[in-house]
This record gives structure tokens, sequence and C-alpha cells, in this order.
């Protein structure tokens, strides 16, 4: 089984050289962690920049500049600006090549839940709705199960939709799957997991 | 013409009334009006619409109109880090139309374009398009989302020159400019007032023919997540 930081290194392989990418908050934010050698990829951030650097030394924080989790952060050589409109401009036209965000449930057709909880206190969906609607590729990273220890990998969603069929790929503690035509196609399994083991906590149907 | 005036509260004078559609730029608190939106819970104005990213905190940014009870309905994406805030909704006193964030900030940009309305395949399949009208386009479907025309338009600033042309500064960029678009008013604060002619043309974000109105101030700027890396 992967841990969270294994999880990221294994998401890390889905980034190719040139690539603009988009990480979500949680695990995708680790992926920049990982990010192979000689592979250069350049990450956006929703609130309006691309080439997003690591956090800053601790005296240098620029309450100007900050990621999509409101959290301060740096500017990289490469680094350019731009407002909201552009930046979800470039996200919905298609220009972000990938987006990694994590899940509370997928479904086998590639519909995603990961905003709302009925009954439960609402934030919203943030950029999350124009991110998996409109970037070339949508790659979610979760736990393979909830903390009940129900799978998280549907038939059918249960949660209201941040989208439906967006999801390409799915990388959990068990292992990668990919949304295909009839249902989810195993990729591989995590380390010490069989595709028994695998099967047995997904719901969604596997061809 | 004279766009320059001396206080928020000076700016906001013979603009306000009860029950208008406020556009403010921002994201998080950064970047945010603030001096505006203290002048604004000065004024009292009541019933107040908002059209913003987010709510502020509890203590800060919209988050103060809130506690004054100044604010009837938000337009925002995210509205997770204001307890007041979900205390007034779960009450029923506040109403609140999420929209999807790209889908906010192209409702700004295009009402500012006079644009009434735009064809989004955001929201498609989910709450979000229930009652809207959808249409296909080269065999994929899309919702209608509406441009919003806002009476009035704060936004935060690094620099203007008196004739208002403005430039920002990193990521407090974010929905600023298209807020400033879509108002019938608009009124910027900013850090410095520059003479004009020291801006360098080619590098002017914002032309002032969007800004009606400029103050100058001392801004706290908050910061609302601090994270660092060792050295």
């Amino acid at each position: 089984m992967w841990d969270r930081n294994q999880m990221a290194a294994r998401a890390a392989l889905e980034l190719q050289d040139g690539w603009y990418v988009n990480l979500g908050i949680g695990i995708p934010t680790l992926v920049s962690n990982y990010i192979p050698e000689g592979v250069e990829v350049t990450l956006q951030s929703e609130n309006g920049m691309l080439g997003m650097g690591p956090f800053p030394i601790e005296g240098t924080e620029d309450a100007d500049l900050i990621n999509a989790g409101k959290q301060t952060i740096t500017e990289l050589p490469q680094t350019a600006y731009f407002d909201s409109a552009m930046s979800f401009g470039m996200i919905r036209g298609g220009k972000i090549a990938m987006a990694i965000l994590g899940a509370m449930e997928v479904a086998e057709n590639g519909d995603l839940a990961n905003w709302m909880i009925p009954g439960k206190l609402v934030k919203g969906m943030g950029g999350a709705m124009d991110l998996v609607a409109g970037v070339g590729r949508v790659v979610v990273v979760m736990d393979h199960t909830n903390k009940h220890g129900d799978s998280k990998v549907l038939k059918e969603c249960t949660l209201p939709l941040t989208g439906k069929a967006v999801v390409d790929r799915i990388i959990t503690n068990l292992g990668v799957l990919d949304v295909v035509e009839g249902g989810l196609k195993i990729v591989e399994c995590a380390d010490g997991v069989t595709e028994e083991e695998l099967r047995a906590a997904t719901l969604a149907t596997i061809v | 013409m004279k766009k320059i005036y001396g206080s928020a509260a000076e700016a906001l004078d013979g603009v306000l009334h009860d029950g208008m559609l406020i556009a403010a730029g921002g994201f998080g608190l950064c970047g945010i009006p603030e001096l505006l939106l203290s002048a604004i819970r000065d004024a009292g104005t009541k019933d107040l619409t908002f059209a913003s990213n987010n709510a502020g905190v509890d203590d800060f940014g919209i988050g103060i109109l809130l506690q004054t009870k100044q604010v009837k309905k938000m337009i925002s994406s995210y509205v997770g880090e204001n307890k007041e805030f979900m205390r007034q909704y779960l009450g029923g006193e506040l109403e609140l139309e999420f929209n999807p964030q790209g889908t906010l900030a192209e409702r700004m940009r295009a009402g500012g374009a006079g644009i009434p309305g735009f064809y989004t395949k955001t929201g498609v399949g989910t709450v979000i398009a229930e009652g809207k009208e959808h249409k296909d386009f080269n065999g994929e479907t899309y919702i209608m989302e509406e441009g919003i025309f806002a009476d009035l338009a704060i936004v935060k600033a690094w620099k203007a020159d008196a004739t208002g042309n403005l430039v920002f500064r990193k990521t407090a960029r974010n929905f600023n400019p298209p807020a400033a678009m879509c108002g019938k008013i608009c009124i910027v604060e900013v850090e410095e007032i520059v003479p004009t002619g020291s801006l360098d043309p080619d590098t002017i974000h914002l032309p002032g023919i969007y800004v009606h109105r400029i103050v100058q101030g001392e801004h706290e700027k908050r910061i609302e997540q601090r994270t660092v890396r060792s050295a």
C-alpha cells in the first residue's frame, strides 16, 4: 500500500516535459516534490500565476504573493502574473495540460464529486468545476476508501458532482485505475497490494 | 476631471444606496479593497449584494460587513474561511449564490465588455447547471451564464496615476481587473498615486477608462496562511 508521499510520487510520473499543470490542495500539492529529473513543468495557480515557486524562507513572506490555497509562496525566473478572467480563460480554453486533484468520490464513468456534502458545512467549489471541465487531462489522487472503510471508487457518485465524465485516471493508496469504455481498467497495483485486494476495495465495474 | 479623493469615505460619497450590487476584487484576503470596505461599513449601507470570490474572514474583508448585517446576498465561489458567514447562511439571514470561480470571473469580464451572456462547459451535469439554458456546439453541451453589471466596483491596485491607469502587484491582481470592468462606477484604492506620465504605458494592467475615483491609503495586507520553508 502507498502512503501519501508514495501516491504523490506515483502521480508525478504522469507529468510530461513542457506541460503546464495545476495541482490541487492536499496530496496533489506534494506532487511538486517528486517531479522527475529532466521533466520541466510549469505550475499554474488559478488565482493568477504561472511558474509557482516553493514556500518562502521565513521573513520573506509577501502578502501579495499567495497560491490558490491562500498560502504564501515565491516566484521563479519564468513566473507570469495575470488576472482571474485570463487565468480561467487558459483553464477553460484547454491550455492547461493536466490537473491533479483530490476527490470524495469517483464513478466508473469518470464522474467526480469533491466539493460538497449535503447537510454539512458547504464551503464552495472554488475553481474545481472550471478545472475539471477545461483541462486536457484530469488525474484524481485520493485514498481508495473513506475513514469508515467504504469504497470511494463507485458505480455512481452519491454526492453532488463537480463534473460529469471528467476523470481520466485515479491514483489511490491501492493502485492506479483508468476510466475506459464500460468501467475502470487496472493499470497497476500499489506495492504489496494484489489485484484481488484492489478489486475487493472497488465498487465500480472493473473491465 | 479630478479622480483623486482624499479618503475612502469621500470617494464613496453619493455613490452608495441600499440594495445595490457591488463587485469587489480580491482573492482570499489578497488584493482586497480593505479601505473601501471599512468605509462602506461606516456608511451603514444595507441589503448589499456582493459579487466577490470570497467573503473575507470574520474580522477582515467583507467579513466586517457581515458582522454589521449589511450584506443580503453573496455571489461567490468559496466562503469556507468565515464562521459568521456560515452562521448567518445556515440561519437563513443571508442568501448565497455559488458560482464556479472561472464562471464568476468571466461573468464580471463579460459584463464589463458589454456581453450579457455566454456559454461555458463549466458546471454541465452539476447543480450549477439546473435551470440554465443548455446548448450544443460541435457535439458538446454548454450552459449559458450571464454577465454581471454591477452598480459599483471596489478594487485594490498597487499604483495609479492621476488618470486612473492601474498597475497591480503579483497575485494581488486576481479578480480586481474583471471586477473593475463590470462596475457602472469603479472606485480604486491604491498604495501609491504616482505622477501621470511616470508609468510606462506598455506596463499598465488596466487603463484609466475603467476607473472613476481613486483613493490612496495605508493597507494592512493581512496574510491568511503564512507558510515558510527553512533556509
